[in-house]
């Protein structure tokens, strides 16, 4: 075990899994000489050199078309989009190739392209350094998406994610890049996809998070508690594979459900957990299930920190909910 | 420039020999079949035995001379009107029409509309419909090649419409950066769908564009099967020499329609067709065969007949094959089901089992 922050553990990881396998190479904007503009591939080329570490031209379309040729022929590319807000150029290889190569080619094809990108808000980016629009691509058959809370789930989850057989998009909270750190194991332990975290447990009310959302749904339950409303903190983890059976059971505990994400409300992440727990675990239900997140707004620059979710919102939803019960 | 770090790759053997005279009759005859199931096809269409067509027909030469200077283990990525392409690498035509059915024996599942196929076997990556975004996938699988020091190219097809997009621009940057050995071969048919190529760019050629990428275009009469193959053929050696892509246009003409949805008659008029039909890339061959006494009017009617015998046999056999499993459509989505796909596949089940659905 080693003290780390999540830029770290990326970096470590991603260094331990290409010494493992030489099938694996990054690619992407300022990577290589640069380190990466967040430093997660820091001194990566200077072991593997400028064939596995691959300094791009600046072209999204150019990044995940010619990652997905590597996946096909063999390679395992692990591609890095410097800020999910500029993924879009790249959303027809994503979206119309990568999720549906398996697929569209009866199996002959699979292309597992891990691609790694910051994102959402928290670090004064405006509305093209902030957004949390996983959404989008949790929507698309055949592309998972992964998002960690800790530096040690970000080692264990990417690991997995290059394992994986299939495309894997990994959403790095970069708000809590630096400023969390925790304890790191040094070994090959992978995290499954689909088994959320119970944070911390909890009787009367359950809060439902992933990312850099998940502090501040733990800050909001010590509040709770010292109140005495017992809140339990679920860290999904992956959304797509969602470990439903998680979801449910803590509902099927507390009751109440209260659903924090930094995107949009309208057909965010959370209106699919909602509809989950309305198809699944209805009659466990004594209040409304809550939606804490960003508005319905373009991720504004100024006022980010009325935008962002935090701990009092939390804290207040998941206390109406109990009212109301 | 070479790329730091890649070792250089050993030398291509030369290729510089002609396309071979004997081997002519032989794509004369894979061109035939090629135009034989294009018309067989686009009337199967209009009789509802299959959904949808998109022929090449005018485009066999380009197709089949290409197709000819490559190996075995070459990687081609094609667009959706390449059925020529995949005949040449040794597809059989039941196999394509396996797929144009979407039967129980189609390769693809019955994933995509007709002409979207692929076949590993012959490194024949799936096609999709979007444009361009196969050319990008060329350059990365190009690049995976390099990394593994495998003396092979990839070939990326595609049309004069897919110039304008934003993979082509991607595609040839990347190559000309990393210096990959692609080839990426533009069908310039004149049209997309309705826009003519002058609607596309207001460049004199689409080949010139590879200038500005920093290595060589060259354009090509698309109707000349033997100019198409020595192209093709000298951009492979450059290619597994190190000296990395080459843009090439081969002029043709799309004779039919975009597809089966689509009515030429819209925008361009028979004067310009017929006009095209003059260089007709099978007459030309067959005029060239017949001058040089390889071929006769005999030899030639016999040939269209047993073409024509064989597709409609083919297909008559490919639509007796067995419909897919309703229940296939949940493989191939991830290689292990996730427990949501799992679940709505239960439900599919119970949905078929008590009649609400029926395939």
């Amino acid at each position: 075990m080693t003290e780390m922050n999540l830029v770290q553990a990326i970096n470590r990881t991603l260094r331990d899994a290409m010494r493992e396998d030489p099938n694996v190479l990054l690619l992407g904007e300022d990577i290589g000489v640069n380190g990466g503009v967040f430093r997660a591939t820091d001194g990566l080329i200077k072991e593997f050199g400028p064939d596995r570490v691959i300094d791009t031209p600046l072209s999204e379309t150019g990044i995940i078309g010619t990652a997905i040729g590597m996946a096909l022929y063999g390679l395992k590319p692990i591609a890095e989009i410097q800020f999910l807000d500029f993924i879009y150029p790249a959303f027809d290889q994503i979206v119309s190739e990568l999720a549906k190569f398996r697929y569209r080619s009866g199996g002959q094809y699979p292309a597992h392209v891990v691609i790694r990108s910051p994102y959402g808000g928290g670090i004064r980016g405006g509305l093209y350094h902030s957004q949390s629009t996983e959404a989008y691509f949790c929507h698309t058959p055949g592309i998972k998406v992964v998002v960690p809370s800790t530096p040690a789930d970000g080692r264990g989850l990417l690991l997995s994610a290059i394992d994986d057989a299939d495309p894997v998009l990994f959403l790095e909270p970069k708000r809590i890049y630096r400023s969390l750190t925790g304890e790191v194991p040094e070994g090959a332990d992978r995290i499954p996809f689909g088994r959320a975290r119970v944070v911390r447990e909890g009787s009367d009310v359950s809060v439902f998070a992933y990312g850099a959302m998940v502090p501040p749904a733990v800050e909001a339950a010590e509040t709770l508690g010292q109140e005495g409303i017992s809140a339990e903190v679920v860290d999904l983890r992956t959304l797509v594979p969602l470990d439903e059976a998680a979801v449910i059971e803590s509902v099927e505990k507390t009751g109440r459900a209260v659903i924090v994400h930094e995107a949009a409300r309208f057909c965010g992440f959370g209106a699919e957990l909602a509809a989950l727990l309305s198809e699944k675990a209805l009659y466990s239900l004594k209040a409304p299930v809550a939606r804490v997140t960003g508005f319905d707004t373009p991720f504004p620059y100024a006022l980010e920190n009325v935008y962002l979710p935090n701990a009092d919102r939390i804290t207040h939803a998941a206390k109406t909910a109990v009212r109301v019960s | 420039m070479a790329e730091p770090g890649v070792p250089p790759r050993p030398a291509a053997k030369t290729t510089a020999e002609p396309f071979p005279d004997e081997a002519l009759v032989d794509v004369y005859r894979l061109m035939v079949l090629a135009r034989v199931t294009d018309e067989r096809c686009l009337m199967l269409q209009r009789q509802g035995r299959i959904g949808f067509y998109a022929p090449l027909m005018g485009q066999e030469a380009a197709q089949i001379g290409a197709s000819r200077a490559l190996a075995p283990q070459d990687w081609v990525f094609p667009a959706y009107r390449e059925l020529a392409v995949a005949l040449a690498r040794g597809v059989s035509l039941r196999a394509i029409f396996d797929q144009l059915l979407g039967n129980a024996d189609d390769a693809i599942k019955g994933r995509q509309m007709p002409n979207h196929f692929g076949f590993r076997d012959v490194n024949f990556v799936v096609a999709s419909s979007p444009i361009g975004t196969q050319i990008t996938q060329a350059v990365g699988a190009a690049m995976a090649a390099q990394r593994r020091h495998d003396s092979i190219v990839t070939i990326a097809f595609f049309g004069d419409g897919a110039t304008s997009s934003n993979d082509f621009h991607a595609g040839l940057n990347f190559a000309g950066v990393f210096q990959t050995p692609t080839i990426f071969f533009c069908q310039n048919n004149q049209w997309a769908i309705s826009m003519p190529r002058e609607r596309q760019t207001r460049s004199a050629t689409l080949a010139e564009k590879a200038s500005a990428y920093g290595f060589p275009g060259v354009l090509v009469d698309g109707n000349d099967v033997r100019a198409v193959y020595e192209a093709v053929r000298d951009a492979r050696s450059r290619a597994l020499s190190g000296l990395g892509p080459t843009l090439i246009e081969a002029e043709v003409y799309r004779f039919g329609p975009h597809s089966t949805s689509d009515d030429p008659k819209r925008y361009r008029t028979d004067e310009q067709l017929n006009a095209a039909k003059e260089r007709d890339p099978i007459g030309r061959l067959k005029a060239e065969l017949v001058a040089a006494g390889k071929w006769s009017e005999d030899s030639d009617h016999a040939l269209w007949e047993d073409s024509r015998h064989q597709v409609a046999q083919t297909f008559e056999a490919a639509e007796k094959a067995r419909p897919l499993d309703p229940r296939s459509i949940f493989e191939d989505v991830f290689a292990t089901p996730t427990p949501r796909l799992s679940e709505e596949r239960t439900e599919f089940d119970a949905l078929l089992r008590d009649g609400v659905l029926k395939p």
